[in-house]
């Protein structure tokens, strides 16, 4: 056990606060009366910044526009941003999923034509994975591309696209060779989302927002030369970047539950209830340090999690844990804080009376979506039940 | 950045794991808590001639002078195998209120057992509670939850003389002291009410210095028990996703059910989860960081949590067999239950966290 950082380590760490502490904008949340896509300009301007300044793709290689350090020092800097409160980069998908499966599985052309651009935010990605027919079962896919020429005609329809209503590119998922077992005929491909035949409808959640949107393929035109890895070796691919998400998804996540772990705190000492401030009722109290707990063992899972895949390169079976864990905490957690907040905390943003601008009841709802996406937790079970312990397949 | 034992301490685990494979077997696990006292004097023998009884003592006091890491790999293995018996009262409870080599030296070489004894009749772990009195050195009260007291060649308690707590040595055939067995749900570790009748007792720490070797002793105990919860729930999913995969029914074997393998997979998450919090916990003792305290309380409660419900499930996918005597889990799932309140409950532990960390934000 040695948890200490190197010293190479801690100047990265103290020279990132010092830029942060100096550069960083106030924080780009919901509220303030905006619309997502002026929110998301905001957050693709501070991106650029941070390019600029040669903080963004702390792991990838210098050689596209990366810095070339280890996972370690990305991890740091997911901490870094989210201690000083930064908001994130608007490539959410590019600079997480995608970019890092092109570095892995991309060719020379690939790599120098799409990974710069992914860093300096001039072309935002989303992913198409999900099918109306292939949600769990993502091996369903039934969105077709067919060769003709130098090119595929992709037919089909996607869902639950972040992004989709303003990606530049998508990194899709088709079916190219249908008479293959399910697994074996997909492939990963790169379609510009500008091209002929491409269709976006948002879809409107539960919150009220539209963060996710459907995307309609109609005879659509994609170089084969935007083919990622092999044709018919989508899944591989797809596999890859799924491994990737999950190493290092939870760095930040950690300190941003723990920012709203502190703000519920703080409303504690404000909100009177039974003739005393509810920091000192002592269920109140018990809530608290339940969910300080499980906050803490998730930041250490993530922590142990990142050691091993910064030691031996391949994700440890932790890994396999985090994603039940954050999104189960999440809910829980953010009935506690509605329990603590009692009617207020169903209101809304704008609302008179409302705390923090509505974003206790928007968490409560929003959080119902952190079992499904990303792979349910009816998935991620089946996952350790099967490659973690050994137990048969279930489906 | 390792957030895992070291190679060494790895060795040391494994050592430990094949010897007590060879030693203490469950059939010798169950032949022990028969007896008794649920205790062993050979295997604790031969357990300090591997230098545990004295792993995190400091080489000039009779021991290995290891640290917290090594202290907690080798409680997770003796959790692993379900050691019965003093070594914990000795090793955990007892030994770290002491402080000279000749009070340690019949500890480290296995020639004495020893035991602590705390709460009262309020089972509370919070200091403040415990009334039993020193005057000229005789002690007056009782003490509960005792374990292994009746084994212990001396009792170390806590006890109030001029209202301030200190640490008093009672040897075994002390006058006036009774020791009272308890019937109690873990097979493996004894449980018993001491009471102290005017009963002659040798001050070891007392006035201000006692309340921190108190505070350093129970962090140590209590490492060294979420470290054996940590080591016991990862013994309790192997054995029951062994039997997940061999069990049949439907002509299936009952771990293809999702229903079946979903417990199996919140088994592992509770288990791996303890894991975490217990390294850490080590991490931060051995390295006396500021929130070793609010680590420890951290992995109490939840390892406490943990083991309990890895039991629950563990029974459930056994079914009708995990009702059974012969089984092996009950005895884990005993052990867990006994866990869960020694040395502060959940909503203690709870509580003592909102002190050190809601109140200071």
């Amino acid at each position: 056990m040695d948890l200490t950082l190197s010293p190479d380590q801690i100047a990265f760490r103290d020279e990132l606060r010092a830029w942060l502490a100096a550069n960083a904008p106030a924080p780009i949340t919901r509220g303030a009366h905006e619309s997502l896509p002026q929110r998301f300009e905001k957050l693709r301007a501070w991106q650029r910044r941070l390019h600029d300044a040669g903080w963004a793709g702390v792991a990838w290689p210098k050689a596209y526009g990366g810095r070339g350090a280890s996972l370690i020092e990305q991890v740091i800097f997911l901490e870094e941003m989210a201690r000083a409160q930064a908001p994130p980069m608007a490539n959410t998908l590019g600079l997480g999923l995608i970019g890092p499966t092109i570095i892995h599985f991309g060719n020379e052309d690939q790599k120098r034509r799409f990974l710069p651009k992914i860093l300096s935010a001039e072309e935002i990605w989303c992913q198409g994975f999900s099918e109306p027919n292939a949600g769990s079962d993502v091996a369903a896919i039934r969105t077709e591309a067919r060769l003709d020429g130098d090119a595929f005609i992709v037919n089909g329809h996607k869902v639950w696209n972040s992004y989709g209503w303003i990606a530049d590119w998508c990194a899709l998922v088709v079916r190219t060779d249908p008479s293959a077992a399910k697994h074996k005929g997909l492939t990963y491909i790169l379609v510009d989302m500008k091209s002929p035949g491409v269709e976006v409808r948002p879809i409107r959640q539960i919150s009220g927002e539209s963060e996710f949107a459907e995307l309609y393929f109609k005879d659509v035109r994609v170089p084969a030369a935007n083919v990622l890895g092999k044709v018919n070796q989508g899944w591989e691919v797809a596999l890859g970047t799924l491994m990737h998400e999950r190493a290092t998804l939870g760095a930040s996540i950690t300190i941003l539950y723990r920012r709203s772990f502190d703000r519920l705190v703080e409303l504690t000492r404000q909100i009177r209830r039974n003739g005393r401030p509810l920091s000192e009722d002592p269920l109140t109290r018990q809530k608290l340090a339940q969910a300080y707990t499980e906050l803490e063992v998730f930041r250490l899972n993530q922590m142990r999690a990142v050691s091993r895949v910064s030691s031996t390169g391949v994700p440890g079976p932790e890994g396999s844990i985090l994603k039940i864990f954050w999104s189960e905490f999440n809910q829980r957690f953010q009935q506690t804080a509605q329990e603590i907040l009692g009617p207020y905390g169903m209101l809304e943003e704008g609302s008179p009376h409302s705390v923090d601008d509505g974003a206790w009841s928007y968490g409560f709802l929003r959080t119902r979506g952190n079992t499904i996406e990303a792979g349910t937790s009816e998935i991620q079970r089946n996952i350790i039940g099967h490659f973690v312990l050994g137990l048969p397949k279930s489906y | 950045m390792q957030f895992d034992l070291s190679e060494t301490q790895q060795l040391l685990a494994k050592t430990a794991r094949q010897f007590l494979a060879a030693e203490c077997p469950m059939p010798e696990v169950r032949r022990i808590l028969e007896t008794p006292t649920a205790h062993d004097a050979s295997l604790h023998r031969k357990m300090a001639g591997q230098g545990w009884t004295g792993i995190a003592i400091p080489e000039d006091l009779g021991g290995m002078g290891l640290g917290m890491i090594e202290l907690a790999a080798t409680f997770e293995q003796l959790g692993r195998a379900l050691v019965p018996g003093a070594f914990f009262s000795t090793v955990a409870l007892a030994a770290p209120l002491l402080a000279t080599a000749e009070q340690l030296a019949p500890l480290c070489d296995g020639s004495q057992t020893a035991t602590a004894a705390f709460i009262e009749a309020e089972a509370d772990w919070n200091p403040a509670s415990w009334q039993c009195a020193a005057r000229d050195n005789q002690l007056t009260g009782a003490k509960m939850f005792v374990p292994d007291a009746a084994e212990a060649a001396f009792l170390l308690a806590a006890a109030r003389g001029n209202g301030t707590l200190g640490i008093y040595r009672i040897a075994k055939d002390a006058p006036g002291l009774e020791i009272i067995p308890l019937k109690s749900i873990d097979l493996t570790r004894r449980l018993y009410e001491v009471r102290f009748h005017n009963t002659p007792a040798e001050p070891i720490v007392t006035g201000p210095a006692a309340g921190h070797a108190i505070a350093r002793a129970l962090d140590i105990a209590t490492l060294a028990l979420t470290a054996e919860m940590a080591g016991g729930m990862a013994r309790v999913l192997e054995i029951t996703v062994e039997y997940a995969k061999a069990r049949k029914q439907f002509d299936t074997p009952i771990g293809k059910f999702q229903a079946v393998q979903h417990m199996c997979a919140d088994m592992y998450l509770w288990s791996e989860s303890s894991k975490s919090a217990v390294y850490y916990a080590a991490y931060a003792l051995d390295k006396n960081l500021p929130e070793a305290a609010s680590a420890l309380s951290v992995a109490k409660l939840y390892a406490a949590d943990a083991y309990r419900e890895i039991g629950n499930r563990a029974i459930q996918v056994h079914g009708g067999m995990g009702f059974t005597w012969e089984n092996d889990v009950h005895l884990y799932y005993r052990r867990a239950k006994a866990g869960e309140t020694m040395l502060g409950d959940n909503v203690f532990h709870r509580e003592r966290l909102a002190k050190l960390v809601v109140d200071r934000l």
